[in-house]
């Protein structure tokens, strides 16, 4: 099989970036690994979604259903496969597709990587104590209840306040399962402050600050989670310990970047731990573009929808025969935890999302002769800003700051 | 006659699997809800080239034999070995001294191959070990393998050579008469047998002394491991052995079978109440992390994607315990199966059926003409040709759909365990690698828990992860 486009992934950026190619004329086939398109959205029933982008709030599956209609609007152009796996992408441009209809081999002139990002696991965490069930990530959590109908537990404790972990203490509470905490090692929520309130105060959900899983114990069933206070080097502080009787823990300490199967393809990001990108979405190797999750963790999916779009009129118009500049390397200095994209490529605006690295009340963002003060910063709230292309001209490398003020 | 073995670890399996050779009644007794889930699931894998053991000993009598018996097993039963040869690694001249102790022990147990390797050689092959190293004793006979998996794949074949196996079953009492045991008592039956040999683990003393035979008293020895991610299975090619000390052979550096990397294990001697204690601990892990850096510097941790204890049957006499019971006739004991037990199993088991039960006891069997010795693995479609890949799937679909995507299990491969014994998460995971990858089950294990309940006709508030009260989930979010 041959096709102009191959998108991996069918989530909200391989959506997008499927229709803004197939908008350019191109031949797209998209392989999604999951039985439906939509990708983490399908799971994902709570709202608030799509606020940027359709400027109405949203739940997750109706967010999926909108792209999945206007896929549909491009049936001549684009060729969705669903339940199929890309098991490997070789540098002659030619893939190998495992599904249940067939493994196949396809052939493509550029490659749209969209293959967003997967939850960091308890083992990583390296957390003593026994290995029982009842231990989950927010993910599985999500999915078993909100797809599979099913009830995780009675009495469960959530580890990390990002929005994910917020967003499930509530879906718990709801479907009946008691939560008796959100644990959160740095000393301020994780996640948005909306979430705080909507998930946590409004549901008398306690939230434990500067606070750790020292230990899990339980010999079949998880029957107690000890929690401890940390000091500023997130390390546990003797004689805290406080016990609580729980048969589930619920983790969202993080995503991770899906980035295995290009590993030797392209160049990743030490900080973001996603596929290094340019400001056109374009890899370190030239006909394979990435956006999403996959190449660094966005806050909202609206913004990943507009990555996705970048990504498919790029990748269009290099497939068109228009080629790119990797452009000067975009690196994050004072204050500034990860920017992306990584380089900026001088065709456009640069549309550039910044994440802090401490709460700060105000301050200056300054980006090449651009420069302008946002207030009520925290690191678990991007900052996008669109930087005018004159205010990048001539620099060898772009370096970002936020300047407390 | 009816001879029943104690324990599915990896030696009662492969003494199982041994006796099925004779024209025996084979009886297989375990406690826990699958085969090779004591001793024999959480350890460091490894198949010792046999230099460690005393002169003498009895370990030392089966680890080299054991060990060169593994290359025909793994081809019989169809799992995977890997001899990846191994390194003693010597920082300082008492460390160089006892290498060469180690080397003069090795070639006294005919460990073949052993050779002293310089600094130069030792960092040409292993560039990432820490380049302070001075010497090395390597012994190209060392392995690694999947120790879970020679016990599933000796029940397997067993069974298809009339063993009958009893799992969730726990031996609370034996029935006695004139100084022989008649029947086994379990939590479930009785068992009418001729023969009793006692595999039984960690638990063997209890085992013995309940039927009032010679024992040897047992204590766990805990062992905390963490596992990293595939990313860094490449980062050492051998298994790498600091020098050993008088309690154990120290905190390791190893590839894993499936290609992840392997740090551990602690050695901590925990009383004998304390057989069920699996948990790690922080000083543990710290200690593993720590330790393995004086070898292998700059090891990544935040790659980790497990960790985990296993325990290990430790004795007094720091030997393997393994003869015919003189008070009670017809039982034998394989007990205090410490390191390198799963290295020399394939020797003990041989041993058990040849010398102590035909020889010593003057057992008569006679061999079954039909026995099969070969069983295959289930199939790993990922690693077949595109060409035969395409076949299967126009057979099955399932052989499409993949399942794990970390280590690229199929459907088919999930059902196929299934129908080989599997009940639970965990037994789907051992038998397949589905849920061992990198994500550790974040995207597959609803999917397996359906696939689960859809095979065993089971509702999923009913499928546990390992053992009965490890319950997944309670029932529906609403009906």
């Amino acid at each position: 099989m041959k096709t102009d486009v191959l998108v991996i992934g069918a989530g909200a950026a391989g959506m997008a970036a499927a229709i803004a190619a197939a908008k350019n004329g191109l031949k797209v086939i998209v392989a999604e690994r999951d039985e439906i398109t939509g990708g983490i959205l399908n799971q994902c029933i709570h709202n608030g979604f799509g606020l940027h982008y359709f400027r109405e709030e949203l739940t997750g599956p109706e967010y999926a259903e909108r792209f999945r209609e206007r896929l549909s609007e491009y049936t001549d152009a684009i060729q969705v496969l669903t339940d199929c796996h890309v098991l490997k992408l070789n540098r002659d441009k030619k893939a190998l597709l495992v599904s249940p209809k067939g493994v196949f081999e396809l052939e493509t002139k550029v490659v749209i990587y969209a293959a967003g990002a997967r939850e960091r696991p308890f083992g990583s965490l390296m957390i003593p104590g026994d290995r029982p069930s009842g231990i989950f990530t927010a993910g599985v959590a999500q999915r078993l209840m909100n797809i599979d109908n099913r009830k995780i537990g009675n009495r469960a404790l959530i580890v990390g306040s990002g929005d994910i972990g917020m967003i499930m203490a509530r879906r718990l509470t709801l479907e009946g399962t008691e939560v008796v905490g959100v644990v959160e090692r740095l000393p301020y929520p994780g996640g948005l402050l909306r979430n705080v309130i909507q998930c946590l105060k409004d549901f008398n959900i306690p939230l434990y600050l500067s606070s750790t899983v020292v230990e899990v114990r339980g010999k079949e069933r998880l029957e107690e989670v000890v929690v401890a206070k940390v000091d500023e080097q997130f390390r546990p502080i003797p004689g805290t310990e406080k016990i609580f009787k729980v048969d589930t823990l619920v983790l969202s300490v993080g995503l991770i970047p899906q980035v295995e199967m290009l590993d030797s393809l392209v160049s990743l990001d030490a900080r973001t731990r996603g596929i290094a990108c340019s400001s056109t979405g374009q890899s370190s190797c030239e006909w394979i573009f990435a956006a999403g999750n996959c190449t660094a963790i966005f806050d909202l999916v609206d913004y990943v929808t507009r990555e996705g779009e970048r990504a498919g009129e790029y990748a269009s118009r290099y497939v068109i025969g228009e080629r790119f500049t990797r452009g000067v390397p975009i690196v994050p200095g004072e204050n500034v935890m990860l920017t992306f994209p990584n380089f900026y490529s001088d065709v456009d605006d640069l549309t550039l999302y910044v994440r802090c690295r401490k709460p700060m009340e105000r301050a200056v963002l300054k980006v090449g002769s651009f420069e302008r003060v946002f207030e009520d910063l925290i690191p678990s709230e991007m900052i996008v800003v669109k930087v005018p292309r004159q205010k990048l001209t001539g620099l060898g490398r772009i370096e970002v700051t936020l300047q407390e003020v | 006659m009816r001879i029943a073995v104690i324990g599915a670890g990896v030696v009662g399996s492969l003494i199982a699997r041994e006796l099925c050779r004779y024209d025996v009644e084979v009886l297989l007794i375990e406690k826990n809800l699958d085969v090779g889930w004591g001793v024999t699931k959480a350890n460091s894998a490894i198949l010792h080239a046999g230099y460690d053991d005393p002169v003498g000993s009895v370990r030392s009598r089966f680890c080299s034999v054991g060990n060169s018996m593994y290359t025909e097993l793994s081809r019989e039963l169809d799992f995977e070995i890997k001899r990846t040869g191994s390194y003693v690694l010597a920082f300082n001249d008492e460390e160089i001294a006892v290498l060469h102790r180690l080397l003069k022990q090795g070639e006294k147990n005919n460990v073949p191959g052993l050779e002293l390797h310089d600094r130069d050689t030792i960092l040409s092959r292993e560039p990432r070990v820490n380049p302070e190293v001075k010497m090395g004793l390597w012994a190209p006979t060392a392995g690694i393998t999947e120790p879970w998996m020679v016990a599933i794949a000796a029940v397997e074949n067993a069974l298809e050579n009339g063993l009958k196996l009893f799992l969730n079953e726990e031996v609370v009492d034996f029935e006695r008469q004139n100084g022989r045991i008649v029947g086994i008592v379990t939590n479930k039956a009785k068992h009418r047998v001729d023969v009793v040999i006692n595999a039984a683990g960690l638990f063997a003393d209890e085992i013995a002394k309940r039927v009032g035979a010679e024992f040897v008293p047992l204590h766990p020895r805990k062992g905390e491991y963490i596992l990293l991610d595939k990313k860094l299975g490449s980062t050492v090619r051998s298994i790498i052995f600091p020098a050993p000390t008088e309690k154990s052979k120290g905190i390791l550096v190893l590839p894993t079978i499936d290609g992840g990397l392997l740090l551990g294990p602690t050695a901590e001697d925990l009383p004998s109440d304390r057989k069920h204690d699996l948990s790690t601990t922080s000083q543990g892990l710290e200690a593993v992390k720590g330790f393995v850096l004086k070898l292998v510097p700059g090891i990544d941790f935040s790659m980790a994607v497990k960790t985990f204890a296993g325990l290990r049957p430790e004795s007094p006499q720091k030997d393997f315990f393994i003869r015919a019971s003189d008070s009670v006739k017809n039982f034998v004991n394989v007990m205090a199966m410490r390191s390198p037990g799963l290295t020399a199993a394939p020797a003990i088991a041989r041993y058990v059926v040849e010398e102590i039960l035909q020889q010593q006891l003057g057992l008569k069997f006679s061999p079954k003409r039909d026995f099969n010795p070969l069983r295959k693995g289930i199939k790993k479609y990922a690693e077949l040709s595109v060409e035969e890949w395409q076949r299967a799937v126009k057979e099955s679909p399932a052989a499409g759909r993949m399942v794990c995507f970390c280590n690229e299990v199929t459907e088919v491969e999930i059902i196929e365990a299934i129908r080989r014994g599997a009940r639970t998460l965990d037994g789907v995971k051992f038998r397949t690698r589905a849920m061992f990858g990198r994500c550790q089950g974040g995207f597959c294990m609803s999917r397996i828990l359906k696939i689960l309940e859809r095979e065993l006709g089971l509702d999923a508030s009913k499928i546990v992860l390992k053992s009965p009260s490890s319950w997944i989930i309670d029932g529906k979010v609403r009906e």
